[in-house]
């Protein structure tokens, strides 16, 4: 199980890191979706088998296949020369180091107080997710049809060629 | 359903903590490294994915469910933030002809 995650927390953080570095959007695409299949299978390893599948479905399914039916419908599958300034690479390089290491040091003062969690997880499953979903969440639930319904609008409105 | 959270016990949680932040960390350096709108959204996407992990792990190891509800809610914001960054950047090729950050500058002043 340790083996497991460490396999694919490294999967994870070198797509990542390919996401970031490399210069055509395809492959961006690519990696970022092997990314997120490694993602989902944290998801397993955390018992959470209904979010795993959601994530598959709505982030590999639709959001990824959205982001490269834009690339192909804007044309921009050759590698295109749009780099910032080395000073400005750099220091976005640096910048994401000194916060990760701040973050790592903040998050290394709390460790006492929730190791004495253990894993105890037996609710990922449709049915667990199900009943609390609509039970205490179901006005968020409803709400959210109000959000996308928004969301569709807005998109139509930026789509439309003269406003 | 208990054989697997026997097993996983031995994953610490601190395990997945470093992990969020790594990725967070990573996402964060795209969105200042890449010049490409359309990169960027990518990393804005490692970044969302980033949190939906820790939510999950914390939500799991303190066995409250709500937690992997509020994942589902991220996504379903996630999805609707996609549809419409997406179509602001198909404009913004109509108008400008280009997928360049550095053009769309005119917000700063």
């Amino acid at each position: 199980m340790v083996f497991l995650f460490y396999m694919l927390s490294a999967i994870m953080i070198i797509c990542a890191l390919l996401v970031v570095f490399s210069k055509n959007p395809i492959n961006n695409v690519i990696y970022l979706i092997l990314c997120f299949l490694a993602m989902a299978g944290h998801y397993i390893l955390l018992n959470a088998q209904f979010l795993a599948v959601v994530h598959v479905i709505v982030y590999t399914g639709a959001i990824m296949v959205l982001f490269l039916f834009v690339i192909m419908l804007l044309n921009l599958n050759k590698a295109i020369i749009l780099r910032k300034s080395t000073v400005t690479r750099v220091s976005a390089v640096i910048t994401g180091g000194i916060f990760f290491l701040v973050l790592l040091a903040a998050t290394r003062q709390t460790f006492e107080i929730h190791a004495k969690y253990p894993f105890a997880s037996d609710f990922g499953l449709v049915s667990g997710i199900g009943k609390v979903l609509f039970n205490e969440f179901l006005l968020p639930f409803e709400m959210s049809s109000i959000l996308f319904i928004s969301a569709m609008v807005g998109a139509m409105m930026f789509g439309k060629k003269d406003v | 359903m208990k054989d697997i959270s026997s097993a996983i016990q031995l994953i610490p949680l601190e395990n997945y903590v470093f992990l969020s932040v790594a990725l967070f960390s990573i996402g964060m350096m795209g969105v200042l490294f890449r010049r490409n709108t359309i990169a960027i959204l990518m990393c804005l996407e490692l970044m969302f994915n980033s949190v939906n992990l820790l939510l999950t792990a914390f939500s799991a190891y303190h066995s409250d469910p709500a937690g992997q509800v509020f994942v589902f809610f991220i996504m379903i914001v996630a999805a609707a933030e996609v549809a419409v960054g997406l179509s602001i950047i198909v404009m913004m090729k109509r108008n400008v002809d280009s997928v360049d950050i550095n053009l769309l500058n005119r917000l700063k002043w």
